[in-house]
């Protein structure tokens, strides 16, 4: 079946999310939509699924023009889609999870859970994937839990699949499985969408290229296109894909962390025995899927989780069983991976935002009263000093971009006297530009003198940050490698296997 | 999974209790008579030592307790679902028989008497099963336990037709329900103060027009018939038990086909896979087309209207007429029964009877002039409430997304 999207439109207030965007994907290919956070990519797709009404445009199907009023409309013309977060419901088995919404019924409605389970089976079977249909979705691999998405999808024998940033939850060895369902749903006849901001996995596997910038189609692109003229269309300008920065000069001991446990408030056991040094000027990555450990880790540091066992060293001083403050003081800077959650007050300025941790000292307050001239001035500066795009010092933080947010939190951090910078995932969702800005102020962390912990999950950026990179598999380090450790290796000990 | 030492911990501590009971209990005999009114097969009455069956229970209690440690401390599992309630059993038989020694215990009186009790705690927590499950929580069971007494009174009165009365009370629960799902799902207010607040407004409410309508011609508008009961042949002969759950007004029956039937409707079709789906994830079901809001006032109100007949009991089933403030808490129980039930109908009704036995305890206790003090048995019904869902229950989750509105994108 051949999908056409024919001039579509999408406002939110002033806003275009889409504005005349245009697409056709034939059967039997797989076509990439290739842009960045924000690029609307998500939003295009969720019009195509009915979840969001068009303001104007047309969708066609084989030609024929239809119309979505809903995700139920969309299935039944032969969409399917396999969403970035899954929408599989954690208690339910697979059976369940994959029937629910057109569900086999016997007389009076009554459930005919055996029917759900032949179907299941009979789909896992012909795409070799391996699922059990009574396990409970919840207690399965995240890899496995996306194929229970895409059997979701093809249950209702979709023409259409679209893929939602299929691969930000994988390790490498996942992904290229995925890869490899794609081609084989691609060769089965079927049209395939993959919406994706990563060029690695574009190259590898598209047929044709739709480039996505601010809403607009802006072109084009050949799966032999370089890496780098792929960025450059999706970002509008000519970008550097390589981290620049010079070889370390490891220091003495900065940071050492040795035999650390920590058990949630759930007193489940989130740490297992995490030993690892950094030296000073020197980065460690942190790397691994998400949810293996590495949130707890950083927050163990910070001092905001507080059941634990271990130590966790800064030039000798201990950490472990500190508070945040006595910690912050001691000359940790942490960006937090969640930064309109935990890096910033959204509804303060951005002044306010820059002294949250220092709001109680000289300059910043005297007796008590905050030294309003003083922190405007301060404000300016940072804003300056590191191009936050705002309309001045008073805008609040919930009007600023992702990248300028991110911007803010790195000021505020790096404008103390630091012994010790820990950033979780601190290019996530962030534009080109703004992941650029954020290296080069990580490297320059590094320059002066400091040990760095970043928290990475794309391997790609794990790689050309790091100066070691140190795989957690939940709650252990699997090995500490040098970054230009094969990817096949590092994917194996993101999967738990040892190096 | 790190083992909780919770469990273990309560059930040593409560079988030291039992140990402290059996070595105080008064010596001498309880009587126990199983006897009711024209059973086929009489059973004598049976006295048992006070002391035997105290120590008894105690002895056994401890070594259930052992048995958990060695789980928890040697084998490393975490302990049975089974342990906790035969120990709960066995703790009420020993208390039971120390509070009525030297005196006659009729059992079946007072399994009657806690059924009674249970019936409006277990329609309230049916509609509490299916408004949580569907994700809304529903605090306002309680109002439509009333709403049901107050209409089904009214209308009964009115009307001089039982079954009228009966349905009546179904519509009022319902549309108690319904104001709860238009503030919860349309205009996305905070679901508990809702609940509250349509607690406050359908007691002032009834309370208002008791003494005004009411209060004006008690004839007229407060003398609803009552429900006769109906033994049914055959079943109700069974000893002991016969007489308990068969020689029973209409509504009890009802009450237990709405317990199967709410079961199996939402663990075994379409519709009620579709209810949990909506309660666990929203958006997921929104996905694959189901009507996430729809589904949500459906099953509020098909809850609503079985609190509302729950409401009806203490009406047409008990009393006979509408009483100022008559539920006195029920639904709270109920909310309590749904929580220490899991989530599930059939759980949820054996917790509402346990709370309808503790309750009805001291009534019983009353009757028979026991030297424990009143106002202790007047808290029975509350602590042993607040024991089991904290004590007991553990670890458990309800459905994800209860409580939280859904706001489509």
């Amino acid at each position: 079946m051949k999908l056409e999207l024919r001039g579509i439109t999408k406002r939110f207030g002033a806003l275009a999310a889409n504005d005349n965007v245009s697409l056709v994907a034939e059967a039997g290919q797989i076509h990439c939509l290739l842009g960045e956070n924000g690029a609307g990519k998500s939003t295009l797709m969720n019009v195509l699924y009915g979840l969001y009404q068009a303001d104007s445009g047309q969708i066609l199907l084989d030609d024929k023009p239809v119309k979505f009023s809903g995700p139920g409309d969309a299935m039944a013309a032969g969409i399917g889609m396999v969403h970035q977060h899954f929408m599989l419901i954690p208690v339910f088995t697979v059976a369940e999870n994959v029937v629910l919404g057109h569900e086999p019924v016997k007389f009076g409605g009554v459930l005919d859970i055996a029917a759900a389970r032949k179907k299941v089976r009979e789909i896992s079977d012909r795409f070799g994937f391996d699922v059990d249909p009574d396990a409970i979705v919840g207690e399965l691999p995240v890899g496995v839990q996306q194929r229970v998405e895409i059997i979701k999808a093809l249950i209702t024998d979709a023409k259409v699949l679209v893929f939602d940033e299929p691969t930000a939850v994988l390790t490498p060895q996942e992904t290229d499985e995925l890869m490899a369902i794609m081609r084989q749903l691609r060769d089965s006849g079927r049209a395939i969408v993959f919406i994706t901001h990563k060029l690695r996995e574009v190259k590898e596997v598209a047929d044709k290229i739709t480039v996505m910038r601010l809403g607009k189609v802006v072109g084009e692109a050949k799966p032999s296109d370089t890496a780098e003229a792929m960025a450059s269309m999706m970002v509008g300008r000519a970008v550097d894909l390589e981290v620049r920065k010079t070889p370390a000069k490891p220091g003495a001991a900065g940071l050492e962390v040795s035999g650390l446990n920590v058990w949630n408030h759930e007193g489940q056991q989130v740490l297992n025995d995490v030993s690892f040094q950094i030296h000073a000027g020197e980065i460690l990555v942190i790397a691994g899927v998400q949810g293996n450990g590495q949130t707890e880790l950083t927050e163990a540091i910070l001092g905001t989780q507080t059941k634990h066992h271990g130590s966790i060293k800064l030039s000798g001083h201990e950490l472990l069983g500190k508070t945040v403050k006595q910690v912050l003081d001691a000359g940790v800077g942490f960006v937090p991976e969640d930064r309109t959650e935990d890096g910033l007050v959204a509804d303060f300025t951005i002044a306010e935002n820059l002294m949250l941790d220092r709001s109680d000292r000289a300059p910043f307050a005297k007796r008590g009263v905050l030294q309003l001239d003083f922190l405007a001035k301060f404000a300016a500066e940072k804003v300056a000093q590191y191009d936050v795009r705002a309309q001045g010092i008073q805008a609040k933080a919930s009007q600023l971009s992702g990248g300028n947010q991110q911007k803010v939190v790195l000021a505020r951090e790096l404008s103390r006297e630091l012994k010790l910078l820990v950033a979780s995932q601190p290019t996530r969702g962030l534009d080109v530009g703004s992941i650029e800005f954020v290296h080069e102020q990580i490297v320059a962390a590094r320059d002066s003198g400091i040990p760095v912990l970043i928290v990475a999950t794309e391997l790609d950026e794990a790689t050309q940050l790091g100066d070691r990179i140190a795989v957690m598999y939940q709650g252990k380090i699997m090995g500490i490698v040098p970054p230009d450790t094969d990817r096949t290796v590092l994917g194996k000990m993101m999967a738990g296997l040892s190096a | 999974m790190k083992l909780s030492n919770k469990t273990p911990i309560i059930l040593a501590v409560v079988a030291f209790l039992a140990v402290l009971i059996a070595a105080f209990a008064p010596s001498g005999t309880t009587e126990i008579k199983f006897q009711a009114e024209g059973d086929l097969l009489p059973l004598p009455n049976i006295d048992v030592s006070v002391m035997a069956v105290t120590w008894f229970a105690a002895i056994l209690m401890l070594l259930l307790a052992a048995y958990s440690w060695f789980r928890r401390l040697v084998q490393k599992r975490s302990s049975i679902a089974w342990l906790s309630p035969v120990f709960g059993v066995l703790f009420v038989l020993s208390v039971l028989t120390t509070l009525y020694a030297g005196k006659t215990m009729t059992l079946t009186a007072l399994l009657q008497g806690s059924l009674s009790l249970a019936v409006p705690l277990i329609f309230g927590s049916l509609a509490g099963v299916l408004s949580e499950r569907v994700g809304v929580v529903n605090i306002a069971i309680e109002g439509q336990l009333l709403a049901g007494a107050f209409c089904s009174a009214l209308v009964a009165s009115l009307t001089h037709s039982i079954w009228l009365g009966l349905i009546t009370a179904g519509i009022a629960g319902a549309l108690v329900a319904l104001v709860l799902a238009v503030f919860a799902i349309r205009y996305v207010v905070d679901q508990i103060i809702v609940g509250v607040v349509l607690n406050v407004l359908v007691m002032g409410i009834t309370n208002f027009l008791f003494s005004t309508l009411m209060g004006g011609n008690l004839a007229l508008f407060n003398s609803p018939p009552r429900f006769d009961t109906m033994p049914v042949p055959l079943l109700s002969q069974i000893p002991v038990l016969g007489p308990v759950l068969f020689v029973q007004t209409p509504i009890v029956y009802l009450m237990y086909l709405a317990v199967g039937v709410v079961w199996f409707v939402l663990f075994k079709t379409r519709w009620g896979l579709r209810v949990r789906a909506v309660g666990e994830y929203p958006k997921a079901a929104d996905t694959v087309g189901i009507k996430v809001y729809r589904t949500r006032y459906m099953s509020l109100m098909i809850g609503g209207s079985l609190a509302g007949i729950g409401g009806a009991f203490f009406t047409l089933g008990q009393v006979g007429a509408f009483g100022k403030e008559m539920t006195n808490g029920a639904g709270y129980i109920a909310l309590a029964a749904l929580i220490f039930g899991r989530w599930n109908p059939l759980y949820a009704a054996l917790a509402a009877l346990l709370f309808g036995f503790s309750e009805n305890l001291q009534f019983g206790l009353a009757i028979i002039g026991s030297h424990v003090p009143s106002e202790f048995l007047l808290m029975l019904p509350y602590a042993l409430t607040v024991i089991a869902v904290a004590g007991l229950v553990g670890k458990v989750t309800g459905p994800a997304a209860s409580g939280k509105a859904y706001i489509k994108s």
